[in-house]
């Protein structure tokens, strides 16, 4: 299977073969491409980005991401989760919004500076 | 008189007025036109940036906040909600804001840090009604990522841009149908990478060699009319696709902010839009620095850290020192290389200069090569090159050596095995 590796704006065009018991790799210019081919084939993943409401800030919404990457069929429900999502100013970069969201082991974390109002 | 004027505080302004002031200015003033610091990067919400200068993947408020946590201490004076309104060859500088109305303020240097902004569709002109619901996609990422608007429900995006493709998946998950994304270039100016996890992990067709013929509708966007087009960039006749939708984005290219520049009579390169510099980040009227997307439209907040450095570093040396720009070679491009920044190298640089340039094609094996009269200083190997993505060149001015001044040129060229 043919692959963009999506882990640096290098983008390499990677493939990826059922080769007996492992696979055979070709194509990354560093370990992350292996790594990401070998995951793509086993257990994809992805970082979800989005927006939560927050009140009493200086805006009115508060940009937060995965702490580390959900599997990838998960994202589309893991950004509706956070339709009802609200939380009170101030947040710090790194606060945790929501924990453990849908049970993936990752939490939603804030990703700016934002200040009371 | 105020030794640095910063204008414009997004990561091009915040770094520069950063390394300035490392490098022993003491009153610097820097003016951002907006309420927040950071520029475009707060609207940027998705990762995949920092991954050059941080080693590590962040989202862009992320990346801005690293920034504007390390103002603190430095004796940069701030001012928001603050906009420039006029540059002066003396180096005065001229700013509205409600706090303090009208001012000017001559500086010792200054560094246009200004950014960008997107092309309209008056740009292009698509023919068709003029409805609501047609909007570049850097103002739909305003409205979804800051201000929390929904701009849509059925979207077709016209340019495959590296925003369009960001708000392709946005929207997506924010409940939107994202129906195509139609390319009027054999090509995307987009990242790999980005067609890959914001299209096809979505299943949202990519269409190459395409273009928007027609737009419809009374009030609102209705439908907007898809057509293939010949080598020769015209729409075929009987390709036409008809998409029902609500919204179509455009994502089709930035353009430097660079009215100011132009008033103040600084010379302008019809390639990049941007400044005319030398290898200092120096524009052609002295001590007037420039750097970021005012520069030249990056793709990569990385690269427009490192350049910003290089400008906020310069113009310290420039008031620290007194010294004025000597001599400079010109650089010229060739084969298929569409600009080159910096267009002056100057005869006594030290160091590493790093040349920046777009290919005008596909280049999967080349080389690129610096040369002067009589000698070519530098030549590589270089594969995969795309039009979407600046290339640099790392010239170390050693192998350059003290020459007179002459017209350097910068070639790429493919080669074919
Ligand atoms: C809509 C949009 C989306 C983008 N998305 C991405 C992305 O997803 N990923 C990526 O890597 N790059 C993206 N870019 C490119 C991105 O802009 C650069 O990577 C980087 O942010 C450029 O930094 P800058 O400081 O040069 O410009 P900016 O971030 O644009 O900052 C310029 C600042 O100058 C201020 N300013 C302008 N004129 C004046 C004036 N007269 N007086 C006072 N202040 C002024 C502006 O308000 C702004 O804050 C995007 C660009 C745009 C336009
Ligand atoms: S393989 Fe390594 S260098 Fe290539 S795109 Fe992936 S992360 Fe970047």
């Amino acid at each position: 299977m043919d692959m963009i590796c999506i882990n640096c704006p290098k983008g390499c065009h990677l493939s990826i073969e059922k080769d007996g018991d492992g696979w055979n790799i070709q194509g990354y210019a560093c370990e992350r491409g292996k790594a990401y081919a070998l995951s793509e084939m086993t257990d994809p993943r992805r970082t979800l980005t989005s927006t939560v409401k927050i009140k009493d800030g200086t805006i009115t919404r508060c940009p937060v991401k995965t702490s580390a990457p959900i599997p990838k069929d998960m994202v589309r429900d893991a950004a509706k989760s956070l339709d009802s999502v609200t939380v009170i100013a101030p947040v710090k970069v790194g606060d945790v919004i929501v924990a453990n969201v849908l049970g993936t082991g990752s939490d939603i974390i804030a990703t700016r500076n934002i200040a009371k109002a | 008189m105020r030794d640095l004027i910063v204008i414009g505080a997004g990561p091009a302004g915040l770094a520069a007025a950063e390394e300035a002031s490392r490098n022993g200015l003491k009153d610097i003033l820097l003016i951002e036109r907006d309420d927040y610091l950071g520029g475009i990067l707060n609207q940027c919400i998705h990762n995949g940036f920092g991954l050059h200068h941080f080693k590590e993947e962040l989202t862009g408020p992320e990346y801005a906040s690293r920034f504007i946590d390390q103002l603190e201490g430095t004796g940069i004076n701030v001012m928001t909600g603050c906009m420039v309104i006029d540059i002066d060859e003396d180096r005065t500088v001229t700013y509205v804001s409600k706090e303090h109305g009208l001012v000017s303020e001559q500086a010792k240097a200054i560094i246009l840090s200004m950014g960008c902004r997107e092309r309209t569709r008056g740009a292009i002109g698509i023919p068709g009604t003029r409805p609501a619901g047609v909007l570049t996609a850097g103002a739909a990422q305003r409205y979804v990522n800051i201000d929390g608007f929904m701009v849509g429900k059925r979207v077709v995006i016209l340019g495959s841009g590296d925003i369009g493709l960001i708000m392709a998946r946005r929207l997506t998950l924010e409940g939107a149908e994202v129906l195509a994304c139609v390319e009027v270039m054999p090509y995307s100016s987009g990242l790999q990478r980005n067609i890959s996890q914001c299209l096809n992990d979505f299943g949202i067709p990519l269409y190459l060699s395409h273009t928007v013929t027609e737009i419809r509708g009374e009030n609102r966007v209705e439908q907007v009319v898809v057509q293939e087009v010949g080598p020769d960039r015209k729409p075929v006749p009987g390709t036409e696709m008809v998409y029902d939708c609500d919204t179509l984005l455009l994502s089709v290219g930035l353009i430097p902010e660079n009215e100011l520049t132009r008033e103040a009579g600084i010379k302008i390169d019809p390639r990049t839009k941007g400044a005319v510099v030398s290898d200092d980040m120096q524009t052609s009227l002295d001590g007037v620095f420039a750097c970021g997307n005012v520069l030249q439209v990056h793709d990569l907040v990385d690269n427009v850290t490192a350049e910003s450095l290089r400008a906020g570093k310069a113009a310290a040396e420039y008031v620290l020192s007194g010294k004025k720009r000597g001599e400079v070679h010109s650089v010229v491009t060739k084969g298929a290389a569409t600009y080159a920044v910096p267009q002056k190298i100057r005869c006594d640089a030290e160091g590493n200069v790093t040349m920046s340039f777009r290919v005008n094609r596909t280049i999967r094996k080349g080389t690129i090569s610096l040369s002067g009269k009589d000698k070519t200083f530098i030549s590589i190997k270089r594969s995969d090159m795309t039009p979407g993505e600046m290339q640099q060149l790392i010239v170390p001015m050693k192998l350059v050596g003290n020459i007179e001044p002459q017209e350097f040129v910068l070639d790429v060229e493919e080669v074919t095995e």
